[in-house]
């Protein structure tokens, strides 16, 4: 039946649509947009990446392509695995060995060394992971509370304007040597809870990262309504009350987003700190590939780079995640 | 004896061009039970005296005298209905009369009190349906019920209504007028209710201040209703004394203070005071000044 027979007969145009059971068709058209144009798009680009990826050599051969990334995806795997079990190993001769020492004398003293491999990939991962979390914990510790009083208080947000405009474009590698010399004088321990390079890159991830927190919350926490202003003043509602019951749920979704903006920054902050100092991490990962300039080493360096953006994007979708749970405004479009 | 009394009260907002007299030798009594309506056109300041009642706004001359103690900032016993309910959208309508039961009763009334208290004010404005609903899961009358109720709950010496039902759709707007009438009646408050709307100030009040224009708007006249409480607005539609107090006020507001007659429906314009410029305004409207003359005395 052709598309104008149907319109030009209303009933039986109508018929057909049920018989089709509009809502299956309806649904099976969303998945494909949801599944199949994302498919597309990655498979378009896979192909693309391969095309350019063969024309481009380079003094460490030719530039990796997919199928060179998902043979080092497995070696880098490999190479965490063969790494746990030598570690395991280094570990039983250094208990058979003691054992055998306290067997001949009893009070002898041993001595227990840690296993001094190279980290990992997947060992980088969990110190940028675990670094990053950490910088941006700090940050917002610093950043919503300072937001909430510069968005309360008109006097101290022209006080303190300045300065944030004037910190908030500093580069993360601008402080780096700043906070490495102050780290190394000030935290002076014989038994240090923290690396220093752990403190050297947390507190760079936090300088750079706590101004969209900062900013987003101030902005906010001003932006409440006059009408709710007046229902707290007609009250009398003492200033924490105020602040617990007005002003941070106000600013929840402005103070999201600030924070979503912040995590973003933290996460490429730190791959940059981390090159630069030469801290534990991914960065080194990537800078250190990049010294060792074997056939292997671009091919590793995108592995990094892939999985860079993967765990970006899963940091923000984590986020995204909490913000539903939070915010009480479930309308507001999260994207 | 006089409840509330404001005494040659001006304020005076600042402008780039100096000081803008928005109001000017207000003088007002009102009685403890008294229900007195606001009546002007559009940005004639009656929402300044109601913040000046509240204590939001503070009088550059006069005062405010609520039961011989000076209204020097905001407070529960001034208790403010605002247009547009004002409802913090992340609390239940419960949490909303809660946070001002908690703030108000805090010293006075045990957890049980407060949790029964909060639950009768509730029920007085119809709303124990829908206790835990969230102010986007229920009418914009539903609303405007939760926000009196929780005005309600603060015992108030005086209920202050900027435009409350300005808002709402006629049929709501009576329904939430003869819910008002009832409590009011009840519980015997003092009421200031400002509102654009002729039917609903005689309906509802014992007296009706009719604002001049600004700038420097003062009160106009008093208009005293003197119609048997409890009032029924079916048979007051036929009842001669209610059309000739429709009729005062109507005069009043196209005759003696001629405007644009769009400014006596929409609500919305009265957001736009004070500092704004009135002369252009009445220029252009010159013309269809009789027009609107004509379908007032129609509508009378």
């Amino acid at each position: 039946m052709s598309t104008a027979s149907i319109q030009s007969n209303p009933i039986k145009a109508r018929r057909l649509r049920l018989s089709l059971r509009a809502p299956s068709a309806d649904s099976v058209t969303r998945i494909a947009r949801a599944l199949l144009l994302p498919l597309l798009g990655l498979l378009v680009f896979l192909f693309a990446w391969h095309i350019a990826a063969r024309n481009i050599d380079t003094s460490l051969g030719q530039f990796p392509g997919p199928a060179q990334v998902y043979e080092q995806t497995f070696g880098l795997i490999a190479d965490h695995n063969r790494e746990r079990a030598r570690e395991a190993a280094f570990m039983e001769r250094q208990e058979e060995r003691n054992a055998a020492i306290l067997a001949k004398d009893p009070s002898a003293e041993v001595r227990l060394r840690d296993y001094t491999g190279k980290p990992t990939f997947v060992d980088q991962v969990g110190t940028s992971l675990v670094t990053v979390l950490s910088g941006f914990f700090v940050a917002t510790l610093i950043a919503i509370p300072l937001g909430i009083l510069i968005g309360l208080n008109g006097t101290l947000y022209a006080a303190l304007n300045p300065l944030i405009q004037l910190f908030k474009p500093v580069s993360p590698l601008a402080w780096l040597p700043l906070v490495t010399m102050v780290v190394s004088a000030l935290y002076v321990s014989d038994d240090p809870m923290f690396a220093k390079s752990f403190l050297t890159s947390l507190i760079t991830v936090s300088l750079c990262s706590l101004w969209p927190t900062l900013i987003n919350t101030a902005v906010g926490v001003s932006s409440i309504s006059q009408d709710l202003k007046n229902v707290s003043k007609v009250l009398r509602l003492p200033f924490m009350t105020h602040v617990i019951k007005i002003a941070i749920p106000a600013s929840i979704p402005a103070m999201f987003t600030g924070l979503r903006l912040s995590l973003g920054i933290a996460w490429m902050v730190l791959i940059a700190a981390e090159m630069l100092a030469q801290n534990p991490g991914l960065g080194k990962f990537v800078w250190d590939e990049f010294q060792n300039g074997s056939s292997d080493s671009l091919g590793r360096i995108m592995v990094a780079v892939l999985v860079i953006g993967i765990i970006g994007f899963m940091l923000d979708r984590a986020m995204q995640l909490l913000q539903s749970r939070i915010s009480w405004d479930k309308n507001a479009v999260v994207r | 004896m006089t409840h509330l009394e404001l005494t040659g009260v001006a304020i005076d907002f600042p402008t780039s061009r100096g000081p803008f007299r928005a109001l000017n030798g207000v003088n007002l009594k009102i009685d403890q039970g008294e229900f007195v309506s606001l009546i002007g056109h559009s940005g004639c300041g009656k929402s300044t005296v109601l913040n000046i009642v509240a204590g939001l706004y503070q009088a550059t001359e006069g005062g405010v005298v609520l039961e011989g103690k000076e209204v020097r900032e905001p407070g529960p016993e001034r208790a403010v209905v605002f247009q547009n309910h004002s409802l913090l959208p992340w609390l239940s309508a419960y949490e909303n009369v809660e946070l001002a039961v908690k703030q108000v009763f805090r010293n006075s009334k045990s957890k049980a009190e407060m949790k029964e208290w909060i639950e009768h004010n509730l029920e007085l404005v119809h709303m124990s349906h829908a206790l835990h609903k969230r102010p986007d899961e229920i009418s914009g009358g539903m609303k405007q019920r939760v926000g009196i109720a929780r005005a309600l709950a603060m015992q108030p010496k005086v209920l202050l209504m900027d435009e409350p039902f300005g808002a709402l759709d006629a049929l709501t707007r009576a329904h939430l007028q003869d819910s008002l009438m009832d409590i009011q009646a009840r519980l015997n408050n003092t009421v200031i209710m400002i509102t654009h709307d002729v039917d609903e100030a005689v309906l509802l009040s014992d007296r009706i201040v009719m604002m001049t224009n600004g700038p420097a708007a003062t009160v106009g006249e008093i208009l005293n209703i003197e119609l048997e409480r409890p009032r029924n607005r079916i048979e007051l539609a036929d009842d001669v004394r209610y059309n000739h107090y429709r009729h005062e006020v109507l005069s009043f507001l196209y005759e003696k203070q001629r405007k644009p007659p769009e400014g006596v429906t929409t609500a919305a314009q009265e957001k736009n005071k004070p500092a704004k410029t009135t002369e252009l305004a009445q220029d252009l409207h010159s013309n269809t000044v009789s027009d609107g003359e004509k379908a007032a005395h129609a509508a009378a």
